[in-house]
């Protein structure tokens, strides 16, 4: 058990755990959060499964927690760890079931004002354009021919098909598509769940969600966003679906004699993990790439389907109805990247699970307009809370491998949660807040009740006061589409 | 102390679903998480037709058993919308065999994306075995 009095307090944002805390760390823990974010957790194990993250060989510099940090299973949600390539390790489990899960934001010019009275209309034609719920199937039936392409093409395959614009692609982590997925390294089981999903949204906190720019903090950023105060915008969440929970239960799987093999050691079976160089190391990393870039086909098949029921809704009666691509980033993912590390630049393999990457100005991986502003990092309130869009900084690449917050972070279970929250009562509340909602399941929208989040706000004051990232703008949830 | 020699219950979990499963022996370990998995995630069966399905596998210990055999439960659920209310598990030697008994998924509350090694370990305890499984959802 870990106790506040166990953390050296480095600022009022920035903790360590050291690494002598326990004898079995690698590297110590650096935590951003404030007293308050931080006494939140100490009722989980979130600090625990960090100090678990830091006995991974391999690692290098520290493992970063970040002020939206909940307790999940092995690696803590909001985490983020960097192993040196290629001799350090690969786990799939401080990546995540749903690999490159992550957030879309799209801009539009439409007022809120005058969208208001079709709020309604619209969130019932999103609802319809973009399959949601449990083990939901989409319109689209692939051949494992066009899966495999899927698979190396990622967002790139949806251009080819007439769903995507070059702009959508331009303004997408990695250009929607990383380089070295292999389908040969993915499992026919995954093969078989991946097929019929593409361009659905899936249940759990996943969600379509319209909301209004409703204050800007940083107005060069945003019109070079696109983003416009009190006109709408767009969040889509969503990941990989089963094609990627599958994937990462067949290397789990695989990886529980591959540690066995390679002599490693690890105080939990869900941190299993192979060296990058070996096989089993790069079997994982092709197939992990490969539902990467499934999600970021989904996620764009989902844009377009919302950009039909824009169009639907507005077409004649709003000036320009268009979703304009903001920005699609991931927040569980591997990924090979050079940092600088006591003064070294050092090639590694960055995990972050829950956690954004958030790079600064200058980075060489973003597009041209925003390499002077910074990496939009797009952060997801709870279920009617705030959103925030924010910008990575140089701070974030010196101190947290270049990555920041991603959402608001858990602080009820999902059974207390359900005891306290009936569906239906937080529908006609958020409804009578003026938030539309459609939910497949009111047991599910019980679940993700705002009152079992922390305080999104207060998660993004603190990596701004810590300056691993800066405010641009904050949304306001107007309707949202659950599965 | 439970009043029934094999059950399942959910235990609170910030994030993700936690089960404790109890049970005399190993196969009925199984059967015990099965049924707990259904219950969590809300199945509805359907009342015809009745279907019938076969799961053989092998892993390198109980706890990988458990692990794949849930795993499995899951695909047959995603892919064929199948689930099962009549489970019989023959172990040896970490082998499994398992017959089937269910009907199509009528209705599902929740999505369980995967079930998990964390903290997995099956113990003894006053003669029954006793897990606590964590799925992510």
């Amino acid at each position: 058990m870990i106790a506040i009095q166990d953390l050296k307090r480095i600022s009022d944002y920035e903790w360590e755990i050291p690494q002598t805390f326990r004898q079995d760390m690698r590297v110590p823990v650096r935590i951003f959060a404030t007293r308050r974010l931080l006494e939140k957790v100490m009722d989980d194990k979130s600090l625990e499964q960090a100090v678990n993250a830091a006995t991974l060989p391999g690692l290098v510099g520290r493992v970063v927690v970040m002020p939206d940090m909940h307790q999940g299973y092995g690696f803590p949600i909001g985490g983020v760890a960097a192993t040196r390539y290629p001799e350090g390790v690969i786990s799939p489990g401080a990546i995540g079931y749903d690999i490159n899960c992550g957030v879309r934001l799209l801009a539009t010019s439409i007022e809120y004002e005058a969208a208001k009275p079709l709020l309604g209309d619209l969130a019932v034609a999103l609802d319809h354009y973009c399959p949601s719920g449990v083990g939901e199937k989409g319109a689209l039936r692939m051949s494992e021919k066009e899966l495999d392409q899927v698979c190396r093409e990622g967002a790139r395959w949806t251009l080819k098909q007439g769903y995507a614009t070059e702009m959508d692609l331009l303004r997408t982590e990695e250009g929607g598509c990383l380089e070295g997925a292999d389908p040969s390294k993915v499992s026919p089981h995954a093969k078989e769940r991946g097929r019929p999903q593409l361009g659905t949204l899936g249940a759990g906190n996943h969600f379509i969600e319209v909301d209004v720019v409703e204050q800007i903090f940083d107005a060069e950023a945003a019109r070079v966003m696109g983003l416009e105060e009190g006109a709408l915008a767009l969040q889509i969440h969503c990941g990989p679906r089963g094609f990627g929970h599958q994937i990462c239960t067949d290397y789990v799987r695989e990886f529980q004699g591959a540690v066995k093999r390679y002599g490693i050691h690890l105080p939990d079976r869900e941190l299993v993990c192979a060296p990058l160089n070996s096989p089993e190391g790069q079997n994982y990393l092709a197939a992990m790439r490969s539902a990467a870039n499934y999600a970021f086909a989904n996620r764009q098949m989902l844009a377009h389907n919302a950009r039909i029921a824009f169009e639907q809704v507005f077409a004649g009666k709003v000036k320009d109805w268009r979703l304009r691509q903001v920005y699609d980033i991931a927040h569980n993912m591997g990924k090979i990247e050079t940092h600088v590390i006591d003064g070294q630049e050092i090639k590694v393999c960055v995990h972050r699970k829950g956690a954004t990457r958030a790079f600064g100005p200058g980075s060489p991986e973003l597009p041209d307009e925003y390499r002077r502003i910074g990496q939009p990092v797009l952060v997801p309130g709870s279920m009617g809370t705030a959103s925030w869009v924010l910008v990575g900084t140089e701070s974030s690449m010196q101190r947290a491998f270049g990555s920041s917050c991603h959402g608001a972070g858990r602080v009820m279970s999902r059974q207390q949660a359900k005891k306290q929250v009936r569906g239906e009562a937080l529908r006609q509340e958020l409804e009578a807040d003026g938030i539309r909602v459609r939910a497949g399941s009111m047991a599910g929208l019980a679940e993700e009740a705002p009152q079992a989040y922390k305080d999104v706000d207060a998660v993004v004051e603190t990596v701004a006061g810590a300056e691993i990232a800066r405010k641009v703008a904050r949304l306001r949830p107007v309707a949202v589409v659950k599965g | 102390m439970e009043t029934y020699l094999s059950g399942y219950r959910e235990v609170a979990h910030t994030a993700d679903w936690e089960l404790e499963v109890w049970a005399p022996t190993l196969a009925e370990l199984l059967c015990q998480a099965a049924h707990g998995m259904y219950a969590l995630s809300g199945v509805q069966l359907a009342d015809q037709p009745r279907l019938q399905r076969q799961i053989d596998l092998e892993a390198s210990d109980p706890e990988g058993l458990l692990v794949t055999f849930l795993s499995e439960l899951l695909y047959i659920g995603e892919t064929e919308g199948l689930a099962f209310d009549q489970i019989k598990i023959e172990i040896n030697n970490l082998t499994l065999h398992a017959e089937l008994n269910g009907a199509p998924i009528i209705k599902l509350d929740k999505e369980i994306k995967a079930v998990t090694y964390h903290n997995l370990s099956i113990r003894a305890e006053n003669n029954l075995l006793r897990a606590n499984i964590v799925f992510d959802v």
